[in-house]
């Protein structure tokens, strides 16, 4: 099992995130993605003991993910748990992630603040912003949804080979990643996870960039029940020459594939 | 003026400064802004065709028309090298990991 911590200027809290995961997690790999940040949180990463791909300049949180998970295939992991760098994210929860994955052979287990709320304030607005999107994202995929907006989760290779392809709408990968998931035959299920509130730095959805965000996720809602997706493995991993690995996987929950082009002993064992 | 226009573009491609494949779009412009000057009966004919009072807001129509088409183009262009850039950003990160990774294996 593998973390990924997508992380842009982060350096006040990715350490302490980092060795969070690790302190709840022995022995689960940690992959920070350096998302071109400019006050050394890849360096503080790798010191707390972090894995560190170091994107060349800011390409923001979709395209950032979506690396580390690229990584994840390509290492062959079984499953990633994303959590984000900026210590809203209660790495004592990925377990609680982990279980339903199992419990439930789910693809994708959403960690939501509010399944079980109270431990969680936000403003009004954001609130009802949140239910809003909920209440549509549950509406497209017929089942409740109540926090669409969590980054919190764990993934499958289904649906990591998701995540990696064109489908995933990589600009604001939120509720409309969830809609899209479930119209390529995905398995969505939501648990309840503990969420801090940022320590530290503004959130991505402040402000004007809320009003944005709003409009831009009901327009990207919108063209995505537009569209007619569906997952093909051969087509949608991220590595085209390497059928086989596509292949192996299809159909085999947890089974995790060794990469061709890895060297064998070289991908670290699959964990959990 | 047209004729200058024509011999720009090709001499632009020519020059290997625009590529063949985008050039077309302003081949056609520079060809149909010469056939209007050759043939101004036609572009009085358009004018009373789309209810125009002066063949000149033909010409304005045409060239709003135009421009709309070419930024709608270029937007398309780069929806597609953004994606791209993302790609080889990503390819690159992926990359230094593994060079970094054969480096330090014995």
């Amino acid at each position: 099992m593998l973390v990924i911590v997508p992380a842009y200027n982060e350096a006040a809290t990715v350490g302490a995130v980092v060795q969070g995961i690790a302190r709840e997690r022995p022995g689960a790999a940690v992959l920070v993605v350096d998302d071109g940040s400019t006050d050394g949180s890849g360096a503080l990463s790798a010191e707390a003991g972090a894995e560190v791909l170091t994107l060349p300049f800011n390409t923001g949180y979709g395209p950032a993910l979506q690396t580390g998970i690229k990584y994840a295939l390509r290492r062959g992991f079984a499953a990633a748990v994303v959590c984000d760098g900026d210590g809203q994210h209660d790495p004592g929860s990925i377990g609680a992630l982990l279980a339903e994955f199992e419990r439930s052979g789910a693809d994708i287990v959403v960690g939501s603040r509010y399944l079980e709320t109270g431990t969680f304030e936000a403003p009004a607005l954001k609130r009802a912003a949140v239910r809003f999107f909920g209440l549509l994202a549950g509406a497209c995929i017929g089942q409740r949804v109540t926090d669409p907006t969590s980054g919190f989760k764990a993934l499958g290779r289904r649906a990591m080979r998701y995540y990696v392809s064109d489908l995933l709408p990589i600009s604001f990968p939120d509720a409309d990643a969830m809609i899209t998931a479930h119209r390529v035959g995905l398995r969505i299920v939501e648990v309840p996870v503990k969420m801090h509130p940022r320590a530290e730095g503004r959130s991505m959805h402040d402000g004007l960039k809320g009003f944005v965000y709003f409009f831009n996720m009901l327009f990207s809602i919108l063209v995505t029940v537009m569209r007619k997706d569906r997952l093909d493995p051969e087509v949608t991993d991220d590595d085209p020459r390497d059928a086989a690995k596509a292949e192996g996987v299809r159909g085999v929950r947890g089974a995790a594939v060794p990469p061709a082009d890895i060297r064998p002993g070289a991908a670290p064992p699959a964990q959990d | 003026m047209a004729l200058l226009f024509l011999l720009l573009i090709f001499d632009l491609v020519r020059r290997r400064r625009l590529k063949i494949e985008y050039s077309w779009l302003w081949i056609a412009t520079g060809c149909s802004i010469v056939v209007l000057i050759w043939r101004y009966d036609w572009l009085v004919w358009l004018t009373s065709a789309i209810g125009a009072v002066t063949s000149t807001s033909t010409l304005f129509l045409l060239a709003l028309f135009f421009l709309a088409v070419v930024n709608l183009h270029y937007s398309v262009r780069i929806s597609e090298m953004s994606t791209r850039i993302k790609d080889l950003a990503q390819e690159t990160a992926l990359l230094q990991n593994e060079v970094k990774r054969l480096k330090s294996a014995p």
